[in-house]
């Protein structure tokens, strides 16, 4: 076999592993999602159908049995809400951390990320009487309030490290010319790190979107997210595989959706973020 | 920019932060000491050490902390040996490596919740579940997972949805390595194994250091995924310190030692965060 044989093997293998790689970490997804249109029936034949007739009736039942928009409209609200909340304490933060660095700021950076280990469970019961006593509970308020603490420190962190990619001599340049501490973040600071900022906004979201314990403890039914919204599906019998599969797929698909057509720009915030 | 500026720049970020851990934590202190039932409001007051006591003396304590430890450990094993892996499996040009770059990366965006029932019902149900169904086709008896490997379930679950996260990070590092080095090693006979040593791996410091601390902030309270799969069980096999704490707190309404757990986690959490400070701080900051 000659050099370029081998070569063209080694490509094909390669290329192989990738896709089979690929297709097992998707499958429970894709299977999720054609459970989603079996019957409760099909849904736990054996063995485990790969064709059948569709049916949308799950998605419809879960239409008319459940507030889905509601739900979706909570999420949406809750997780944007305090991913907006969280960047506008964050960028000035960041921006003056990295661009002013004190003696401490390594210190205070280590130290916010050290309260993002503070267990949610142990402070449960005080936030539920602090939210309670301020008439907040089961309010999407209270949620976006925590959302964006929760989420401050890692915002603070991805940001402290983009803002830091950036030569010190563009803002040096910009000084000399008189420019505010405002402009200065919204004209010059924030267009350069744009995609370090989407893709943190991202990030933030998608946790947000999923987080379950805060959501469960704090909301019932006015507030409720897709997340709650789920539990309240969870049958321990298992025995609604189809319409699991289609209130799933329902929480799941916006994400999703979401983090497919943004991720070249997540790609692009990332790269820009690991090249100096 | 002068100083006073910065101080005030970063105050809002500080200062919330700030309150957002010592009010909730010194209210968890406080009733840490007290007797305080929801199910009893007429017994009430101080009782000193008596709810660290209670909680440290219970027999689900130990093997909680342990849980917790290894959880969070293999965890981190898994994705982020597995997220290079793959990283650099789908690092050069193949067909189709766009779509299998989304789908690779979806699991990130499932549900806690949605993510362990799924599993537990659809993948590794002993009867149902796909899991099964394969290993019956090869003629092996199926595991019944949750029943009998409870805290290997409960990793494999969260490692799925986690690699992904690495993957996405390592994968996008990798596409600012420096093609023309790479080539030169290339060209200088270095293999395979070589370069990576050499040139990959510490071109990752970073992102692994990224990953690890994320995912270690995520998985020392993980949650949703022990409550739907095995509730902790069978006995304390798969109870974390998260989901001791919950259980006291919201089945045995016992408000007084949920607290005194609380601030059980809260200092393993710490010690946790110290070394791992240590270990990898270094290539974090400033």
């Amino acid at each position: 076999m000659t050099d370029k044989q081998k070569e063209v093997l080694k490509n094909r293998i390669a290329t192989t592993a990738a896709w089979v790689v690929t297709i097992l970490f998707f499958f429970p997804i894709f299977w999720m999602f054609l459970t989603s249109f079996k019957t409760e029936g099909q849904a736990i034949a054996v063995p485990p159908l790969l064709f059948f007739d569709p049916t949308i009736e799950n998605y419809t039942l879960i239409n008319e049995r459940t507030d889905y928009v509601k739900h979706a409209w909570n999420s949406v609200i809750t997780s944007v809400g305090g991913t907006a909340l969280a960047m506008l304490i964050a960028i000035p933060s960041a921006y003056a951390m990295a661009f002013s660095p004190g003696r401490w700021t390594k210190d205070i950076l280590l130290w916010m990320l050290s309260t993002k280990m503070l267990p949610a469970v142990g402070v449960l019961m005080p936030i539920y009487l602090i939210s309670q006593y301020f008439g907040l509970l089961d309010t999407r308020i209270a949620l976006v309030i925590i959302y964006s603490l929760i989420n401050l420190p890692i915002i603070m962190m991805i940001l402290f490290n983009y803002f830091r990619e950036i030569p010190k001599e563009i803002l040096e340049a910009s000084r000399m010319d008189g420019t505010s501490t405002m402009n200065e973040i919204t004209q010059i600071v924030m267009p350069l790190a744009w995609g370090g900022l989407a893709s943190t906004a991202l990030l933030s979201i998608v946790l947000l979107w999923n987080e379950a314990f805060w959501s469960i403890a704090l909301t019932s039914g006015d507030a409720g997210t897709l997340v709650s919204l789920v539990a309240s599906f969870s049958s321990p019998e298992g025995l609604f595989w189809a319409k699991l599969s289609a209130v799933s797929m329902l929480a799941c698909a916006p994400i999703m959706i979401f983090g497919w057509l943004t991720q070249k720009q997540l790609v692009q915030g990332l790269t820009f973020g690991a090249v100096k | 920019m002068n100083p006073t500026l910065a101080r005030w720049l970063q105050a809002p970020s500080i200062i919330l932060l700030l309150i957002w851990m010592i009010v909730p934590l010194s209210m968890t202190v406080y009733f840490s000491t007290q007797r305080y039932l929801l199910q009893k409001p007429q017994l009430s007051g101080f009782i000193g050490w008596s709810n660290y006591e209670f909680f440290y003396t219970d027999p689900r304590f130990w093997p909680a902390v342990l849980n917790t430890l290894i959880l969070v450990g293999s965890v981190l094993a898994i994705t982020v040996f597995l997220g290079l892996a793959i990283a650099i499996l789908i690092d050069r040009p193949f067909p189709g490596r766009g779509i299998a770059r989304v789908m690779l990366i979806s699991p990130f965006f499932i549900m806690p919740t949605v993510n362990a029932l799924l599993w537990k019902n659809m993948m590794m149900d002993p009867i149902q579940g796909l899991l099964a169904v394969v290993s019956r086709f090869f003629g092996a008896t199926p595991i019944e997972w949750l029943a009998d490997l409870p805290l290997f379930s409960i990793i494999l679950i969260v490692s799925w949805q986690w690699t992904p996260f690495a993957i996405l990070i390592f994968m996008t590092s990798l596409q600012s390595q420096d093609r023309e080095q790479m080539e030169a090693a290339t060209l200088d006979g270095a293999g395979f194994w070589a370069k990576f040593w050499n040139l990959t791996l510490p071109h990752l410091a970073r992102p692994i250091s990224i990953v690890i601390m994320i995912q270690m902030i995520f998985h020392l309270s993980v949650f949703a995924e022990i409550l739907v799969t095995t509730s902790g069980g069978p006995g304390t096999s798969s109870t974390n310190l998260t989901f001791l704490i919950y259980q006291e707190a919201l089945f045995g309404f016992d408000v007084g030692s949920a607290s005194a757990g609380g601030v059980f986690a809260i200092i393993l959490a710490n010690i946790v965060a110290y070394f791992l400070v240590k270990a990898v701080g270094k290539n974090l900051t400033v």
